[in-house]
C-alpha cells in the first residue's frame, strides 16, 4: 500500500540527527573543508551514536536493530544537511560493513562484522571509482584473473575514503563475464595506498586511491562466496545513499537563502520581495521536494528486497542534476557573497559538482 | 510506513482503468479532429464494456489508500484520453467539488444530483479572482440575488446542468467581497453563447457565460454566508480550498498524458533496438546512447513529478493540509509535462509532429495543465509566501 508517513522511529531518528547535525557538524564544516580534514574527535563523537554497529546483528557483536534504508536515508539526508563530507565520514564505516551484512557469506560475517562493533571508531573502505575519464563504476576496468582457487587482482580505484585508516578494502572487479567484490586487507602484497587526494569539493573527507599491483587474495575474499554478490544492488545502495545526501545539500541551500534574501535589501526592499528571486526559491524547493520522493521510492524498494536499479538511477540522476542546480542558484541569489568562503554556498556549489560524480561512496 | 508498493486490489482496479482508457484512446484522433462536435456520453465499446468486465474489487481502508488510488486512477485514465473528463460527467465536474467543500447540507442535498461546471474567469481577469467584476445584489423585496456578468473558459460548461460562480456582492470589500453562487443552466438570464475553440482538450466542451439581470434566490449562495469580512475572507478562503485536492487533480490528468508520450516513446526506443541501461553510473555517458540518455531523464523528470503528487494525494487522504504540496505538485507537473511532451517528439522527430500518431495531440493537450486551476506562476508565487512566511500583501 503507498504511503509517504514516516514511523515514530523514523520521526525520532529525523529529529535527532538533525539536531546533531546543527550542533555538531554545520559548526565545523569550513574547518574541516578549509584544513581537508575531518578531527578525530568527530569521528569518534558520531561512532558513539552507534550509526554502523546498531544495525549489526547481536551475534556479531552488534545491537541487532533491523536496518531500514528508508531510515538510513532519512538520517543520511539529515546529517548531509549538516555537511556532505562529515556526513560520509560518520558512516563510512557503515558502507563496508552494510556490504557485508547485506551480501557476505556466514563465513564473511563472522570474519568482519566484529570490527565495526568496538568501542572506538574504525573503518573499512570500498573502492568502487577509478580515475581517469569516463569512467564507469559499473564496467570496471579493474580485473580479477582467476588463478586456482585464488584471484589476481589489478588495476586502479580512486576517491576511496578512509583508505588511510580502513583495515580492508572491498575492491570491485570485472570477473570474467561478470562483476565481483572482493575483500582486500590493507596489507596485502602489491597494494600500494596514496594520498590523500586533492579534489574540488569533499574536501573534508579523507580519500585515497588504490594500486593494485596482481594483489593475489583467496577463494573466500569474494562477496558472497563462490556465487559471488548482487554488485548492481551495492551500487543501487550506494547511489541511493548518494542522492539522500545531495537532497540534504540541496535542502541546506534553500534554507540558507531564504532568511538571507528576507535580510539583503536592494532598491528599498528586501530581495525576497522580487519575482525574480522569490520564484527561483520555490522553484528550488520544488527540485529538493521531488528530489525526495525519488530517494524514498528507492530506499524503500531496496529495503524490500525489490529490483531498484531504475529508481536508484532516476534517484542519483536526478538529485545530482538538481542539488548542482540549487547549488548553483544559491551562488547567484548570494551575488558576490556566494563566491566568498565567509558563507558556506560555494562549498556547497564545489561539493554538489564532486557528489554528481562519485559513485560507491556512502550506503544505507 | 514509507511505502511504494501497490496492492493486488490497487493493481486490479488500475487494470480496470487501463482498459477503458485503451477504448477511449480509439476515438482520442477523432474527438480531436472534430472539435465542433459534442462527443457522445458513452462509446459504442463501453457499454459492452462495462457489461462484461469482473466486479470491481471491494478494497478496504486497509488495503488501499483511496486519495493516492484517485490520482493514479485519474492519470490511468487520462493515458487514454482526455476527453474522458467529458465522458465522466455524471461523476461531477469542478463545481461539484466548490459544493463538497463549502456547501451546506441541504445545498449538498439539492445540488449534488446535478453536473456543476465552475465559472471563475472573465475576459478581463484570470489569474487574480479578486479582480472578478460579475455581480450579485440582493434584491430584498424578492428575497433573490441578481446576477450579471460574462464569464469564460467553463471547463464542461456545455455539459453542465448547473454551476457554481463566483461574483462579488461588494466590489469595494475587494476579495472578500467575492461569493460562490449556484445556478441551473434554463435559469432566465442565463445564456450559453459558444463552446471556445483551443489549442488542446478539443474534446473538453469549454464555454462561456453570459448573465443578464439572472435572478436566483437567496438560498442559492454557496455556503450561505453573506458576510463580509475585511481581512482575510473565510468566505473566499473556503472556495480557495477547493484547490487543495482540485490541484493535484489537474497535475494527475496532465501526468496521465505524460505517461502515454512517456510509453510510446520508450516503445519506439525499444523497437529501434536502444538500450536503455539505468546501471549506468557517473561518468558512463560515453556509453550511452544520446536519445537514451535524454529519455531516461525526461522519465525520470515524470517519475519525479508522479511521486510529488502522489505525496500529496496521501496527505489529502490522511487529512492532513496540502496547501504547499498541492502547489507543488501542480508547479511540478505543469512544467514536467511540457518538458516531457515537447521532448518526446524531439526524440521520435518527425514521427512525432504527424496528426495521425497522437504524440503531438498529447503535447497540446497537455499543455493546458500549466496554465489551468493557477499557473505555474501562480503556484510559485503560493509556494515562496509558504517558504518566506509571506501573506499575500508581502508578495504580489
Amino acid at each position: 500500500m503507498i504511503s509517504f508517513g514516516l514511523s515514530e522511529e523514523q520521526e525520532m531518528v529525523r529529529d535527532a540527527m538533525r539536531e546533531f547535525a546543527a550542533d555538531a557538524i554545520r559548526p565545523i564544516a569550513r574547518e574541516c573543508d578549509e584544513a581537508s580534514e575531518i578531527p578525530n574527535d568527530f569521528l569518534e563523537t558520531a561512532w558513539s551514536l552507534g550509526l554502523t554497529s546498531t544495525q549489526i546483528p547481536e551475534e556479531y557483536g552488534g545491537a541487532g536493530e533491523e536496518r531500514s534504508m528508508v531510515t538510513n536515508a532519512i538520517l543520511l539526508e539529515e546529517l548531509a544537511h549538516g555537511d556532505a563530507s562529515l556526513a560520509m565520514a560518520a558512516l563510512a564505516p557503515s558502507l563496508f560493513a552494510n556490504a557485508i551484512l547485506d551480501q557476505g557469506s556466514d563465513d564473511q560475517k563472522k570474519a568482519y562484522l566484529p570490527l565495526f562493533c568496538g568501542e572506538s571508531f574504525a573503518t573499512g573502505a570500498v573502492a568502487v571509482s577509478e580515475p581517469g575519464a569516463l569512467r564507469d563504476a559499473s564496467a570496471p576496468q579493474t580485473i580479477a584473473e582467476p588463478k586456482g582457487e585464488s584471484f589476481i587482482l589489478s588495476g586502479r580505484k580512486t576517491m576511496v575514503a578512509y583508505g588511510d585508516r580502513a583495515s580492508h578494502f572491498l575492491v570491485t572487479a570485472r570477473n570474467g563475464d561478470s562483476l565481483g567484490a572482493f575483500i582486500v586487507p590493507r596489507d596485502a602484497a602489491g597494494l600500494k595506498i596514496s594520498g590523500p587526494e586533492k579534489n574540488m569539493g569533499l574536501r573534508g573527507l579523507t580519500t585515497t586511491a588504490l594500486e593494485i599491483e596482481r594483489v593475489e587474495v583467496g577463494a573466500d575474499a569474494l562477496l558472497g562466496g563462490p556465487e559471488g554478490a548482487d554488485i548492481q544492488r551495492l551500487l543501487n545502495v550506494s547511489r541511493t545513499g548518494l542522492s539522500a545526501v545531495m537532497l540534504g545539500l540541496s535542502r541546506a541551500v534553500l534554507e540558507y537563502c531564504v532568511p538571507y534574501t528576507k535580510d539583503r535589501v536592494a532598491f528599498d526592499e528586501p530581495i525576497s520581495k522580487k519575482q525574480s528571486i522569490a520564484f527561483r526559491l520555490s522553484d528550488m524547493h520544488i527540485a529538493q521536494h521531488s528530489t525526495r520522493m525519488l530517494v524514498w521510492q528507492a530506499a524503500s524498494l531496496l529495503e524490500h528486497g525489490e529490483d531498484a536499479t531504475k529508481a536508484a538511477w532516476q534517484a542519483r540522476s536526478y538529485a545530482a542534476e538538481k542539488s548542482m542546480w540549487i547549488a548553483d542558484n544559491g551562488v547567484q541569489i548570494l551575488g558576490g557573497h556566494g563566491f566568498i568562503r565567509e558563507h558556506p554556498v560555494e562549498m556547497w556549489f564545489r561539493n554538489a559538482r564532486t557528489l554528481g560524480v562519485v559513485d560507491g561512496m556512502v550506503a544505507i | 510506513m514509507i511505502d511504494f508498493r501497490l496492492t493486488e486490489t490497487d493493481k486490479a482496479l488500475l487494470e480496470r482503468t487501463r482498459a477503458e482508457a485503451v477504448i477511449a484512446r480509439r476515438y482520442a484522433h477523432e474527438f480531436d479532429e472534430n472539435e465542433a462536435e459534442m462527443i457522445p456520453d458513452t462509446l459504442p465499446e463501453t457499454e459492452e464494456f462495462y457489461a462484461n468486465r469482473s466486479p470491481a474489487p471491494t478494497a478496504g481502508p486497509e488495503d488501499t489508500q483511496g486519495a493516492v488510488m484517485m490520482m493514479l486512477q485519474t492519470m490511468g485514465a487520462f493515458w487514454g484520453d482526455y476527453s474522458v473528463r467529458v465522458r465522466r460527467s455524471d461523476r461531477g465536474g469542478l463545481g461539484n467539488a466548490a459544493l463538497a467543500a463549502a456547501g451546506t447540507d441541504e445545498q449538498k442535498e439539492e445540488w449534488g444530483n446535478l453536473m456543476l461546471s465552475m465559472a471563475i474567469t472573465e475576459p478581463g481577469c484570470g489569474s487574480d479572482p479578486s479582480r472578478v467584476s460579475t455581480s450579485a445584489v440582493l434584491d430584498e423585496e424578492t428575497d433573490e440575488w441578481v446576477i450579471n456578468g460574462e464569464k469564460i473558459f467553463v471547463t464542461t460548461g456545455i455539459r453542465a446542468t448547473g454551476v457554481v460562480i463566483w461574483a462579488t456582492i461588494d466590489k469595494s470589500a475587494g476579495r472578500a467581497g467575492i461569493k460562490s453562487f449556484l445556478i441551473e443552466k434554463g435559469t432566465p438570464g442565463f445564456d450559453v453563447p459558444h463552446k471556445e475553440k483551443k489549442l488542446g482538450i478539443r474534446a473538453d466542451d469549454t464555454a462561456a457565460y453570459v448573465f443578464t439581470d439572472c435572478r436566483i434566490p437567496r438560498t442559492h449562495l454557496l455556503g450561505l454566508d453573506e458576510s463580509i469580512q475585511q481581512k482575510n475572507s473565510g468566505g473566499f478562503r473556503g472556495v480557495m480550498k477547493t484547490f487543495n485536492m482540485t490541484r493535484p487533480m489537474t497535475a494527475a490528468m496532465g501526468l496521465g498524458i505524460a505517461e502515454a508520450a512517456i510509453d510510446l516513446t520508450r516503445e519506439e526506443l525499444v523497437n529501434a533496438g536502444i538500450v536503455l541501461d539505468y546501471g549506468v553510473g557517473p561518468g558512463g555517458l560515453g556509453r550511452t546512447n544520446a536519445a537514451a540518455e535524454k529519455f531516461m531523464r525526461l522519465e525520470s523528470i515524470f517519475e519525479a513529478s508522479r511521486l510529488t503528487l502522489l505525496q500529496c494525494g496521501w496527505m489529502a487522504g490522511e487529512g492532513l493540509p496540502n496547501n504547499l504540496e498541492s502547489s507543488v505538485c501542480k508547479a511540478h507537473a505543469g512544467s514536467a509535462v511540457r518538458e516531457i511532451t515537447q521532448g518526446c517528439i524531439e526524440i521520435l522527430g518527425t514521427m512525432g509532429i504527424a496528426r495521425e500518431n497522437l504524440l503531438e495531440k498529447w503535447m497540446r493537450d497537455s499543455r493546458i495543465t500549466d496554465i489551468y486551476e493557477g499557473t505555474g506562476e501562480i503556484q510559485r508565487l503560493i509556494i515562496a509566501r509558504g517558504l518566506l512566511d509571506y501573506t499575500r500583501a508581502d508578495l504580489k
